[in-house]
């Protein structure tokens, strides 16, 4: 899901970068207000367990292949923002010092993935889990978290690429950068989504439910009973 | 065993294990995930030249360790293999050391 370089207009790519660094700059803030210097290592972790994630590729009929990302797992043990920040950082390194990843394409993946992914996550893990605290209602939820979340990156992903034949064409009317319209991008990726969001599922399902059974009480997303009453 | 420093050794295993994500797409003949795909590749599937922008901007930035291969895109097989699970290995290690330099400053 990492856009190249070229496929993203201006036009696409600079708004894109002003919303990952909105969320950025919000992120270091609450990051700094919420967790504390001893969570720095648990940061670490995530962003090395996210980088790493990202590597196993796998291969699906039609050819393609695609990899989990992790984000949903780490805002549901760190917080979303933790995510935001850790999964960017991630994604910055992946584009400068490996190639993974376009360079004007960094907000864009940013915000398909360190902001998008782990809000979706986080939001459908709230309403799915609701206030059971039964181990089998929590893996359910996490395990639908890390589906919808990567689901829904992959759908962005999608319409970025697709309105692209559509805001940045030549005076010919052919497309400038990516070349195939939404009718083609949409469907190209959410299929196969539908596909590789069983890992991120199952990925996001098993570590939390491992994080929750070793530390109690140290993820995020099941320590926001007062929170969530007083919403 | 601290539960933290049991997830790092578990992060070293996968680390190791990382070539699996070249190795297994390669045994399916998989190619590149949708909208991956380099300028080449692209002109194959269109049968032509990729869109003029794309062209021009694609290889525009040249990353250190392209695809994670410190060979270069098209090395050799194994150093390939070794400096992909080399990278997720220098990621984790990175990370780690930030992280014990953190709790340090506690």
């Amino acid at each position: 899901m990492h856009i190249p370089d070229g496929y993203l207009s201006p036009q696409t790519y600079i708004p894109l970068y002003g919303v990952a660094a909105g969320f950025w700059a919000v992120a270091i803030r609450k990051i700094k207000k919420e967790l504390s210097a001893k969570n720095v290592p648990y940061l670490g972790l995530a962003s090395a367990f996210s980088f790493i994630i990202m590597m196993f590729n796998i291969p699906i009929p039609g050819g393609t292949t695609g990899h989990a990302v992790g984000a949903a797992f780490i805002a549901l043990v760190l917080g979303p923002w933790a995510a935001v920040v850790t999964v960017s950082v991630v994604l910055i390194i992946q584009a400068l010092v490996f190639g993974d990843g376009g360079i004007t394409a960094i907000g864009a993946n940013c915000v398909n993935m360190a902001v998008v992914m782990p809000f979706v996550a986080y939001a459908v893990f709230m309403l799915v889990r609701g206030r059971s605290t039964g181990n089998r209602r929590i893996f359910v939820a996490a395990f639908l978290a890390g589906y919808a979340g990567l689901f829904a990156a992959a759908a962005i992903t999608a319409l970025e690429f697709g309105i692209q034949p559509l805001v940045a064409a030549g005076a010919d009317g052919k497309p400038l950068y990516a070349p195939y319209p939404l009718s083609i991008a949409l469907p190209a990726m959410t299929i196969e989504h539908l596909f590789f969001g069983i890992f991120e599922g199952l990925v996001t399902a098993l570590l939390v439910r491992y994080i929750h059974r070793s530390e109690p009480g140290s993820v995020y997303a099941l320590r926001e009973e007062s929170r969530e009453i007083a919403q | 065993m601290k539960s933290r420093n049991k997830l790092w050794i578990g992060l070293l295993l996968l680390a190791l294990l990382t070539p699996l994500g070249i190795v297994i797409p390669e045994y399916f003949k998989a190619g590149d995930a949708w909208g991956e795909w380099s300028v080449e590749t692209l002109r194959a599937k269109l049968g032509g030249p990729a869109p003029a922008k794309l062209e021009e901007n694609a290889d525009r930035y040249r990353a250190p360790v392209p695809d994670y291969s410190i060979g270069g895109n098209n090395g050799n097989r194994t150093v390939r293999i070794v400096s992909y699970a080399g990278s997720a290995l220098g990621f984790a290690l990175v990370a780690y050391i930030i992280a014990k330099l953190a709790g340090k400053h506690e």
